[in-house]
């Protein structure tokens, strides 16, 4: 990115000038993500709907994407510059990779990102923002991690899981019932979508498992055999059991009352 | 006041080729091997941190002999231009071919330069295609030239004399284990027709692999994969023992297909599981 900033100023996102604008900027905007640790690794899942105000843009917009080999990043906020943001940074986790021919440091790499949502603050002021969610598995410390952030880029580590976006208060609320430490990976794969179907149920920016079209949310795994996208086909048989469920019972799963 | 003595041209850039070949010469060799799945690097090199052949881009890798801090400078520079290429406009517009270009115009301009000294290295670098008539080699001399090459390609230490021997062993369609072991055998000849023996640790090898489910075909075989695919009998069953490797080892670096339905009918097996209940909610 400093080479970047020599070379070619013009790419990077954070220094370009804001032109004046009286409110905020209609430009399409993703919603709810959400992760769940489990022993061994960390699943992260977000929905598919982009929407710019009270209209859905896009109904299978791709919010998930892997950062590197060993880590993924989430975003919600607006769309536009949350890709480019991931986009970079990708590039700068693949470039450290080549030149120094070692890995950064999950801690490294979650470092990095908060800078990156700092350099935005400008265009988060003017609605413009970028909330990702970052997720991994640290080799060193042999386990899944997940790291939250506010737009003005403060970091801080979430333990079990996490949730950002418009849906996220539901997704969290949601998971926080269903999450149990002892995991496997198709359990909290399965936990995940809950959450993001609950999000839906109350968000309307949040866009729930549509079945007629098959579009699912997109689910990833990140083990220490590395980043894994759940194909469309598992995708669709966690959502379609989950689906299929609530059509007896509309709020999903009851939890114990005491 | 002493007038200093004419050098003609002519006289100036042979001196400076002289020496830059003398340079490249004193290295040990770097072999560069198309076979059937990509391109395989094989560096006599003891080091596990310096390193002569290194990954650039997704498809396009690099190999180098001569100078360390020469020809790491130009690789970081092969890996900043890549990425900034791959950044502004996309992964596919980076090619070796694009690649070679920029390290020649280097290369040439530095050597013709009379304020620096020649840079004492000689480059390859390689790109896998999707089929074996699209994989691309460069190999670049000192001078900025370009040599587009074909099947194998050395250079370094005694270049000449393994060139000729890779040449009449080298065939289309060899086994990453079969191609493994030629390299080897013309990287132990030594000058005087003598054998010395090479084992896994003094080699550095890596192999551009087409058939890896990652984009980024790079891939550095090491410790016991690099023994296994050398002690490997090079004729018969050797093919069909070098994809069990392979397989193997695409399925240790992640994303694996094979691992994926797998996992897809445990999901389904847990879940039916869970509709039992346990004490706290159930997730289906």
């Amino acid at each position: 990115m400093d080479f970047l900033g020599e070379h070619s100023p013009a790419l990077l996102p954070g220094s370009r000038p804001l032109p004046p604008v009286q409110g905020a900027i209609e430009a399409p905007h993703g919603t709810t993500i959400v992760a769940a640790a489990f022993p061994g690794g960390v699943v992260l899942a977000g929905d598919r709907r982009a929407t710019m105000g009270n209209v859905i843009a896009q109904r299978d917009i791709e919010k998930v994407f892997p950062a590197d080999e060993y880590s993924a990043v989430g975003i919600a906020g607006t769309a536009g510059l949350a890709v480019e943001m991931v986009k970079l940074f990708q590039l700068e986790l693949e470039h450290f990779e080549k030149v120094e021919g070692a890995q950064l440091s999950l801690e490294g790499k979650a470092n990095r990102l908060s800078t990156m949502i700092r350099s935005n603050l400008g265009m988060a002021m003017q609605g413009l923002a970028v909330v990702p969610l970052f997720a991994g598995y640290d080799l060193d410390r042999e386990k899944g991690r997940i790291f939250s952030y506010d737009v003005t880029g403060g970091r801080s580590e979430e333990h079990g899981f996490a949730a950002t976006g418009s849906g996220s208060v539901f997704a969290r609320s949601a998971l926080k019932k269903l999450f149990k430490e002892d995991f496997t990976e198709d359990q909290a794969a399965t936990a995940v979508v809950q959450a993001l179907y609950d999000a839906a149920d109350d968000d309307s920016a949040t866009g729930g498992p549509d079945m007629a079209r098959r579009i699912y949310p997109i689910v990833t795994v990140i083990t220490e055999d590395g980043f894994r996208r759940l194909a469309e086909t598992e995708v669709s048989e966690i959502a379609r059991a989950v689906y299929e469920r609530r059509l007896e019972q509309p709020d999903g799963p009851r939890a114990a009352l005491l | 006041m002493s007038t200093p003595f004419y050098v003609s041209p002519q006289q100036a850039m042979a001196d400076r080729a002289e020496y830059a070949r003398k340079g490249i010469a004193r290295g040990r060799s770097v072999v560069v091997l198309q076979y059937t799945d990509g391109v395989v690097f094989v560096a006599e090199n003891p080091s596990r941190a310096l390193h002569k052949v290194s990954e650039i881009y997704d498809r396009i890798a690099f190999a180098a002999v001569g100078k360390y801090n020469e020809f790491e400078n130009l690789r970081i520079g092969g890996v900043r231009y890549a990425d900034l290429r791959g950044y502004t406009y996309d992964r596919e517009d980076v090619t070796a071919r694009g690649l070679a270009n920029v390290y020649a115009q280097t290369l040439g301009t530095i050597f013709s330069s009379a304020a620096e000294k020649p840079y004492e290295v000689e480059l390859i670098v390689a790109e896998v295609g999707s089929a074996p008539e699209d994989d691309q080699i460069y190999r670049l001399p000192h001078d900025g030239s370009i040599v587009d090459e074909h099947g194998s390609v050395a250079v370094g230490g005694n270049a000449d004399q393994i060139s000729s021997y890779l040449d009449q062993r080298h065939r289309d369609g060899m086994t990453l284990a079969e191609a493994l072991k030629l390299a080897v055998d013309s990287l132990s000849r030594d000058t005087n027709g003598g054998e010395r023996t090479l084992t896994a640790e003094q080699l550095e090898v890596a192999t551009l692999d087409r058939t890896r489910p990652q984009q980024r075909k790079f891939k550095r075989i090491l410790g016991r994969q690099l023994s296994r695919l050398l002690d490997e009998p090079a004729t018969g069953d050797a093919g069909t023992a070098g994809d069990a490797a392979g397989a193997e080892s695409d399925a240790g670096a992640g994303a694996g297909e094979s691992g994926a339905s797998g996992k897809g009918a445990k999901g389904g097996k847990a879940g039916g599981k869970d509709d039992s209940e346990g004490e706290s909610g159930p997730l289906l």
